[in-house]
C-alpha cells in the first residue's frame, strides 16, 4: 500500500481512531453519570463539570508545567462541583433537573471567567502512549497514540461493573438508588453515600475535560466540549445505566463524530451536515432497536430524579 | 413570587436612562472619540477576534480615542443590549459590532434607534437604499494575502496535496479558498486543495479531526478559514507538517512548521474612521463611506513573516506577487477560469478586480479544488 495516499483506509482508520480519541471524554462522563444516577440523582451539571475540568487541566498544566497535575486539578475542581451539587439535591424539595441546570450554567460561565488568561498560552500535553510503533506508516502510529485517561476510562469501566455487582460500596450506591427508604432501614446513609458517588461522578467528568484540553484536540477555548457533556448524560439512558455498555456506547459516538470529516478528506463533499449528525441519528435507530413495549427501561434505579 | 420581571425590567431601564444623562455630561471629555468594540468569542482566540481586539488596541494608542469592548456576546438580542449599552452608558458614537451574524436584525433594528450613532458592521451584508443611513460596512481583501500564502504553501509542499479546513460555503470562505488554490497552482500547476467543512464558525474537536484526516491522506501544508485557527495549528505542527495562519499571526503555535499567513490589520481601518468621526464627518451625511474597502496595497491585511521552512525561491515568488498587488497590477481572479465541475467562469482575457460585486456572492470552487459548495 501506498504510505502517501491511503484512500478509502483513512475513513477506516480516521473512524476507530476517532472512536478513541473523540469517544474518551464522552467515556469519562457516561460513567460519572452512571454513578450519579445510581445513587438515584441526576447530574444534568457535568456538561459545565466537562468545562471547569478541561480549563483547570489546561490552567494548572500552564502553571506547574506538568499535565498530570492538571488531571489532577481538573478532578479535584470536578470533585468539588458534584459535591456543591450533591449538597443542592439533598435539600428537600429540590429538583435534581433544575439544580443541575443551575450548575450547568455556573459550570460554563466559571470556566468561561476563569479561564480568560489561559485561552492564549499553550499548556504542555499529556504523553500519549505509542502503540503503533511496529507499523511504518505515520498514519497508523497516529492513530494508535493512545490517551492514557482512554486507558483509566476503560480500567473504571469494569471497575464500576464490577463493583456494582460485587462490593460492599456498589451495592450500597444502587440500594440507595433504588429505594431509599430500604437502604435507610438497613443502616445505609442516603445522604452520605449520594454525596460520595455525585462527588466521584462529578471527579471524573472533571477527567474527562483534562483529555480535551491536555489531548485532544488539546487547546482550552469556550466551544471545546459543545454539547458533549449532555450527550453523555443521554448515553447513560443509552447504555441502560450499565458501565460497560457506556464505553461501548462512547466509542459508537466518539467513531460517529469522526464519520463527517475523514469522508470529505476522501472527497465525498456531500450531506456533510448530514454525516455530522450521524451520531444522533445512530442514537435514534438504537433506541427504536432496543425498545420493547413488554418492559420499561431496565436497570433504571427506583428512585432516580425522586427528591428526597 | 409574581414581582413581573417586566416591572423588574422597567426600573432598570429608568435607572439607565437617569445614569445615560449623567454619564453623557460627565464621563466622555469633549472631543474625546468613544468607539465600541463587540467581538462574538474571547479576545485572545489566535484567530478573528483577536484580530480585531488588536485594531482596537491599535486605535486607542491615539490620545484622543476610547475603546470600549465587550468580547463572547452571541448573535443574538444580546447584541442588541450590548450596543444600546456602549451607546447609552460608555457614550459610544460609533460601533463596531464585528461578527457576521449580528448584522440582520440587530444592527438594524438598533440603528433605526440612534440615528446619530454611526454603526459600522465587518462584511459584506450591507446594501445602499435598502438599510439604514447611518450604517456601513468594512472589510479587507484578504484574500490577497491567502493568494501569497498559497504561493508559499504550493512550493514548499512535497505531495503537492494542500487542505483548507473551512467553516461554511459562505462567499468569503468560497473566495479565500479559491485564492489559496490559484497562489499555489500559479507556481505549482498539478497542486490540488482538499477542502473540508466543519459546518461552523468554532468547532474545535470537529477541526482537530479535520486536520488529523487531511493530513492521513498524505497533505502536507494545511490552511483554513474558521474562528481560531490555534486547534488545526497545533494539531499540524505535532504531526510535523507545513501550516499557513489565517486571522492573526500563529507563528507561536507551530514554530517549525508555519510557513506564512493572511493576517488582519484593523487598527489601521478603525484609525481611519476615528479620525473620520472626530472630524464630525457622518455616513448618514455621505461624509463617511458606506462601503470601506482594502487589501495589502491599502495596509487592510498583511502577512506574517516567513517561517524558517520558507525556501529562498519560494520567498522570492510571493515576495514578486506581493510587489505586485502594492503596485496595483496584481489580478487574482482572471480569464480562463474553470470551475471544479469543468464549467467555464471566466473567458480568457477578462477579469474581476477585486471591487467587483461578483466575488462578494461567489458560489463556486476553482479548478484544483477537491470538494463541494453543497451542504
Amino acid at each position: 500500500m501506498n504510505t502517501e495516499s491511503i484512500g478509502w483506509w483513512g475513513v477506516v482508520i480516521g473512524i476507530l481512531a476517532g472512536a478513541v480519541r473523540g469517544g474518551t471524554p464522552f467515556l469519562l462522563v457516561s460513567l460519572g453519570e452512571c454513578l450519579t444516577e445510581k445513587c438515584g440523582k441526576i447530574n444534568l451539571g457535568l456538561e459545565g463539570t466537562l468545562l471547569v475540568g478541561a480549563m483547570s487541566a489546561y490552567a494548572i498544566s500552564y502553571k506547574t508545567g506538568n499535565p498530570w497535575i492538571g488531571v489532577a486539578a481538573a478532578a479535584g475542581a470536578g470533585a468539588v462541583m458534584g459535591a456543591l451539587h450533591a449538597f443542592l439535591v439533598s435539600r428537600p424539595k429540590v429538583n435534581d433537573i433544575a439544580a443541575g441546570i443551575a450548575m450547568l450554567i455556573f459550570g460554563s460561565g466559571l470556566a468561561f471567567y476563569l479561564g480568560k488568561p489561559f485561552i492564549q498560552p499553550s499548556a504542555p500535553q499529556l504523553p500519549g502512549l505509542e502503540l503503533g510503533g511496529w507499523s511504518a506508516m505515520p498514519q497508523v502510529a497516529a492513530a494508535l497514540k493512545i490517551s492514557p485517561i482512554f486507558l483509566l476510562g476503560i480500567a473504571l469501566a469494569f471497575l464500576l461493573q464490577w463493583a456494582f455487582r460485587s462490593t460492599r460500596f456498589g451495592l450500597r450506591v444502587r440500594a440507595v438508588g433504588d429505594s431509599p427508604a430500604a437502604a435507610r432501614a438497613l443502616g445505609i446513609s442516603v445522604g452520605r453515600t449520594r454525596l460520595l458517588g455525585i462527588t466521584l461522578g462529578s471527579a471524573l467528568s472533571g477527567i474527562g475535560g483534562a483529555h480535551l484540553s491536555l489531548f485532544y484536540p488539546g487547546a482550552w477555548t469556550e466551544a471545546i466540549s459543545s454539547g458533549q457533556g449532555l450527550m453523555a448524560v443521554a448515553l447513560v439512558i443509552f447504555a441502560r445505566w450499565n458501565p460497560v455498555h457506556c464505553l461501548y456506547a462512547s466509542l459508537l459516538f466518539g467513531g460517529a463524530q469522526a464519520i463527517g470529516p475523514s469522508l470529505q478528506a476522501v472527497g465525498v463533499s456531500t450531506g456533510y451536515y448530514l454525516w455530522n449528525a450521524s451520531p444522533y441519528v445512530l442514537t435514534l435507530a438504537v433506541m427504536i432497536a432496543t425498545c420493547s413495549t413488554r418492559r420499561t427501561l431496565a436497570g433504571a434505579p427506583g428512585a432516580l430524579g425522586v427528591p428526597g | 413570587m409574581i414581582l413581573s420581571s417586566a416591572i423588574i425590567a422597567r426600573a432598570f431601564r429608568v435607572l439607565a436612562l437617569l445614569a445615560t444623562g449623567w454619564m453623557t455630561q460627565h464621563a466622555v471629555a469633549a472631543d474625546k472619540v468613544t468607539m465600541g468594540f463587540i467581538y462574538v468569542g474571547p479576545k485572545d482566540d489566535y484567530g478573528y477576534n483577536q484580530a480585531h481586539s488588536q485594531g482596537c488596541a491599535g486605535v486607542q494608542k491615539l490620545d484622543w480615542v476610547k475603546g470600549v469592548e465587550e468580547a463572547s456576546v452571541p448573535e443574538t438580542t444580546a447584541v442588541q443590549e450590548t450596543m444600546r449599552n456602549m451607546i447609552n452608558l460608555d457614550g459610544a458614537t460609533v460601533v463596531f459590532p464585528t461578527s457576521f451574524g449580528y448584522f440582520d436584525p440587530h444592527i438594524l433594528r438598533v440603528a433605526k434607534q440612534f440615528p446619530k450613532v454611526q454603526f459600522l458592521h465587518c462584511g459584506g451584508l450591507y446594501t445602499e437604499g435598502k438599510h439604514p443611513a447611518n450604517v456601513g460596512s468594512y472589510f479587507g481583501y484578504i484574500d490577497e494575502a491567502v493568494y501569497i500564502s498559497g504561493i508559499v504553501a504550493g512550493h514548499t509542499s512535497r505531495s503537492g496535496k494542500l487542505g483548507f479546513i473551512a467553516a461554511k460555503p459562505i462567499p468569503q470562505v468560497l473566495r479565500n479558498i479559491n485564492a489559496f488554490t490559484l497562489g499555489a497552482r500559479s507556481v505549482r500547476p498539478t497542486a490540488t486543495v482538499q477542502v473540508i467543512f466543519t459546518g461552523d464558525w468554532a468547532m474545535p474537536v470537529k477541526e482537530a479531526e479535520s486536520a488529523t484526516s487531511l493530513i492521513n491522506q498524505g497533505v502536507d501544508v494545511l490552511t483554513c478559514h474558521v474562528d481560531s485557527p490555534k486547534v488545526i495549528l497545533e494539531t499540524a505542527e505535532r504531526r510535523g507538517i507545513y501550516v499557513c495562519g489565517y486571522h492573526a499571526d500563529g507563528s507561536k503555535l507551530a514554530p517549525k512548521g508555519y510557513l506564512t499567513g493572511a493576517e488582519w490589520n484593523w487598527s489601521k481601518v478603525y484609525t481611519d474612521y476615528a479620525g473620520w468621526v472626530r472630524a464630525g464627518k457622518s455616513l448618514a451625511a455621505g461624509t463617511i463611506p458606506h462601503l470601506v474597502r482594502g487589501g495589502l496595497k491599502e495596509g487592510f491585511v498583511k502577512c506574517s513573516d516567513y517561517g524558517p521552512a520558507v525556501g529562498e525561491e519560494a520567498r522570492k515568488k510571493a515576495d514578486a506577487a506581493k510587489a505586485a498587488f502594492m503596485s496595483g497590477t496584481m489580478v487574482i481572479f482572471k480569464g480562463p477560469l474553470v470551475d471544479n465541475g469543468g464549467k467555464a467562469i471566466l473567458p480568457a482575457g477578462k477579469e474581476y478586480k477585486q471591487q467587483d460585486l461578483e466575488l462578494e456572492s461567489m458560489g463556486w470552487l476553482v479548478e484544483g479544488v477537491i470538494g463541494s459548495t453543497k451542504s
